[in-house]
């Protein structure tokens, strides 16, 4: 039943012995003490379990972890290097893009892979990249603008 | 009616609007936490009388310590949802304090460390709870001048507090700072002339915009909830449930469950769990359980639900009266009769209902996810059997709550789960158990009979209100002839079919819906501009500044409704603060979709302790009053609630979001008043209006679906 899987975890080679059809959401926030990462609706819905991996957003309260062996994940801790805040963790913070904050590392995530791969995003763009992260606080207007921020910021300032 | 009764501000020692004098109120519940809404009765699970007679503190050492190094912890049993006062309560501290506001710490909503509280609802933080703490800090630094004053050997007239040092202003080089007094203990002198809090021309921090003091924490995944805590040997637990509401356990095979490695089966009576170290098989194990039940249908089903309400045995209460309605129906030149429906809804935090349970030398610890920490301590009393200082609740931050998480039962599920088992347990509930057991906004029925004169004037106002309660039902226009009449459950003949509570600004959405369109009939019916018809209607000065504040920012062309242009206005009152929205959609007739493209909102909230903060609420607000006004609506047949998740329940998101105004008028020098709930209360309405004014086609139920948009196009 129980296999090795190894990937990489926020830079750091990891390898556990587990059983594969492990949720890898749950192996996150237990096995490896990952909780940023939330549990909101366990069936994809919300967003709230969104890490990268390989740089694609994923809900990982859907995702087992056997499917993530040899690739590269990345969540909300792995964010900030050496004590410096990632520009969407920084936008977030100046836009007061969050109020409960459950979402926030999720929806963060969402907004890193959607940067990673449109660097240059119109409002449309952040929109309907958005679209499926739930925010019940509803702080969507400021999340906006903090994408736009962490955009202009990521771009050096253009 | 009388008008005074609607302007009297919560602070001003006059009559409260349900009638009763503050002194009365605050003795009979205990401690001047008080609710405006109907306390949630229908949950057994929430507080009984024995316990009201829990209140605040008198002692200020209950709500601050001053550590030698100068840092103040302030201590409140409010919790932090996302509502930002764990930010606006320490500027509030540092303020009275005179201290850097970098300096205070919040301990929240622990029921060992913080003085009592009875919950986090009713946007009470700011307007309750904040002046007590206030007055505490400001009793406490009357004592730390005079402890200066004995220290130093000069009067206290010749002290000054300057970020918590307080020096002697003739001789600067001569002072003491707050953490050399205090020493880090309990301070035990108290005056006998409590000091007044600080006025507001002298505010350095109240007033001022600062950022979440949380977010640093929340962006970086390092905030705790709930959910997050870790105990050695801690075990995930699956209840079993039932498929409906009524049904009842007859029996249930457990041993596919049993077999599941890692699994244990938790039993007492119907309680039905199971638990094991990881998370996965307690999921794989709890639906593996046989079980049979036997149902006790319940007939109502949401689409005949109102006629359910209308037909049922109630209590009826006049809330209100004035003048003489026969005689005003006599002066009307025109009389409208509508009746407005509302549903049930969810309140769908993304957090779901969290404990973790486990017991400590006899002692259960239950951290939670709830907006109660003190209710569910006394829960936890009444169902479980412990003495109350055997029971600490301790709440870390809680994924929001919206009113939902003021019921509490998955922590007395825990507890108890943690008592069977002597183990550490851990229960979120899943999305599904979320939907099921939430304690819904109820839905209701609002009967409004109206009529004005010929020259447009509201001369008839007989407004009822089945099972939605009274918050946000005031007339607020000057209208000599108007009653007001509650219809509620009575304990012999329950309606609602399900557990109900707040749900933001708990009724108003409804209340506020109902006359509000009911005003727009009219105006359109004598065929004056709605907005100059609310303003010829009131008499209510804070109203009319906040209309005129609205029609500003909106950039309001006055016009006949329907105009074609689908603009619009609602107006209203909640938890102190006055509130007025203009808003702009756009209706598909061939779809009967729904696009909002533009609301603004004036507000008079008194003083403001955070802008920043409010302007948060208020987007926050707007926002999320646009799902209970077009799609979100609890379906149920036969006890079964059918909308389960968010692939039916469908919660604002970003591409519905409208250009968003905002305006807080400026009134520092009046108390402070709610920020968390006010600004979603007239959303309902100032959308169905501006449907009406783009289309003529007036909605009586809510949400707007594009059915029902659909169905109401065919009548114009």
């Amino acid at each position: 039943m129980e296999e090795t899987i190894r990937f990489s975890l926020n830079g750091k080679k990891t390898e556990l012995r587990i059983d594969p059809s492990q949720t890898l959401l749950w192996v996150l926030r237990n096995n490896l003490g990952m909780t940023g990462t939330k549990f909101g609706c366990g069936t994809g819905f919300c967003g709230a379990c969104t890490v990268l991996v390989n740089n694609e957003p994923v809900r990982s309260c859907s995702m087992s972890v056997g499917d993530v062996a040899g690739k590269k994940i990345v969540t909300i801790e792995g964010l900030e290097k050496k004590g410096k805040l990632h520009p969407v963790q920084k936008a977030f913070i100046e836009h007061d893009a969050l109020q409960c904050g459950y979402c926030t590392p999720g929806m963060i995530m969402t907004v890193t892979g959607l940067l990673i791969k449109n660097p240059s995003p119109t409002r449309q763009e952040i929109i309907d990249g958005l679209e499926n992260s739930y925010c019940r606080c509803a702080a969507h207007v400021r999340i906006i603008e903090a994408v736009q921020t962490a955009a202009k910021e990521m771009k050096g300032g253009k | 009616m009388k008008e005074k009764d609607n302007n009297t501000a919560i602070s001003s020692g006059k009559k409260e609007r349900s009638g009763i004098k503050r002194r009365s109120f605050v003795q009979l519940l205990g401690g001047g936490i008080f609710i405006f809404f109907a306390p949630w009765k229908s949950l057994e699970l929430l507080s009984a009388p024995a316990e009201q007679a829990r209140s605040l503190p008198k002692d200020y050492n209950a709500f601050l310590h001053i550590a030698e190094d100068g840092t103040i912890t302030c201590y409140t049993g409010k919790i932090e949802m996302g509502q930002g006062i764990i930010t606006s309560l320490a500027q509030e501290m540092a303020e009275e304090l005179n201290v850097p506001f970098e300096k205070v710490k919040m301990v929240m909503g622990d029921t060992d460390l913080c003085p009592y509280d009875q919950g986090t609802w009713g946007s009470m933080s700011t307007r309750s709870f904040g002046p007590r703490m206030r007055a505490a800090a400001a009793e406490a630094r009357g004592v730390l001048v005079g402890m200066a004053s004995a220290q130093l050997g000069v009067p206290a007239s010749q002290l000054e507090v300057r970020d918590g040092i307080l020096v002697d202003t003739k001789h600067p080089a001569s002072k003491v700072t707050y953490g050399q007094l205090a020493k880090g203990k309990k301070i035990e002198k108290f005056l006998d002339d409590k000091p007044a809090p600080e006025d507001f021309s002298k505010f350095t921090y109240v007033g001022k915009s600062l950022k979440r003091s949380d977010a640093y924490l929340k962006v970086t995944g390092r905030a705790k909830y709930c959910g997050d805590m870790r105990l050695p040997g801690m075990v995930y637990a699956r209840i079993l449930r039932p498929p409906s509401h009524g049904a009842k356990l007859i029996s249930a095979d457990v041993s596919g469950a049993e077999k599941i490695a890692g699994v244990s089966i938790v039993r007492d009576g119907d309680f039905i769990a199971v638990i094991s170290e990881n998370h996965d098989k307690a999921d794989e194990a709890i639906v593996k359980i046989k079980a049979d039940y036997s149902f006790d249908e319940m007939k109502v089903s949401d689409k005949t639900l109102h006629d359910f309400m209308l037909k049922a045995d109630t209590r009826v209460n006049v809330a209100r009266t004035s003048g003489d309605l026969e005689a005003g129906r006599l002066l009307c030149d025109k009389v409208f009769e509508s009746e407005y429906h509302d549903p049930y809804l969810a309140h769908a935090s993304i957090e779901p209902h969290t404990a973790l349970a486990y017991l400590d030398n006899g002692k259960m610890i239950v951290y939670a996810a709830t907006q109660s920490p003190f209710g569910l301590q006394d829960g936890i009393v009444r169902e479980l059997g412990f003495a109350r200082e055997n029971v600490r609740v301790i709440t870390p931050f809680v994924g929001g709550g919206f009113g939902g998480k003021g019921a509490f039962q998955q922590g007395i599920e825990a507890a108890r789960l943690a008592k069977l088992t002597g183990k550490p347990v851990m229960l979120a509930w899943t999305r599904d158990e979320e939907f099921f057991y939430d304690t819904f906004h109820p839905a209701g029925v609002v009967k409004i009979n109206s009529g004005i004169d010929k020259s447009g004037k509201i001369q008839m106002w007989d407004y009822h209100v089945y099972f939605s309660g009274t918050r946000g039902s005031d007339t607020i226009y000057d209208v000599p002839n108007a009653k007001t009449t509650s219809y509620s459950e009575k304990d012999t003949s329950p309606v609602h079919p399900f557990g109900t509570g707040a749900w933001r600004a708990p009724n108003n959405n409804t209340n506020t819906f109902a006359r509000e369109s009911q005003i727009d009939i009219m105006a359109s019916a004598a065929g004056i501009d709605p907005l100059e018809f609310r303003l010829t209607n009131l008499k209510d000065e804070k109203m009319i500044d906040c209309l005129k504040a609205v029609a500003e920012k909106f950039g309001y062309v006055a016009g006949k409704s329907p105009s074609g242009r689908g603009i619009s206005v609602a107006c209203g009152i909640d938890a102190g603060t006055w509130v007025a929205h203009m808003a702009e959609v756009q209706v598909d007739k061939a779809t009967g979709k729904v696009r909002v493209l533009h609301i603004a909102c004036a507000q008079d909230m008194g003083l403001c302790v955070n802008p920043e903060g409010a302007l948060m609420q208020m987007e926050g607000c707007m926002t999320m009053g646009l799902g209970y006004t077009l799609t979100e609506e609890i379906h149920f047949e036969g006890g079964n609630i059918l909308d389960r998740g968010f692939d039916s329940y469908d919660i604002p998101k970003f591409s519905w979001l409208p250009k968003l105004d905002c305006v807080i008028l400026d009134r520092k020098d009046k108390a402070p008043q709610g920020g968390g709930e006010p600004a979603i209360i007239a959303i309902g309405a100032v959308v169905a209006n501006a449907i009406y004014d783009a289309t003529g086609a007036r909605l009586y139920t809510m949400p707007f679906t594009p059915e029902r948009v659909l169905e109401a196009l065919k009548k114009v």
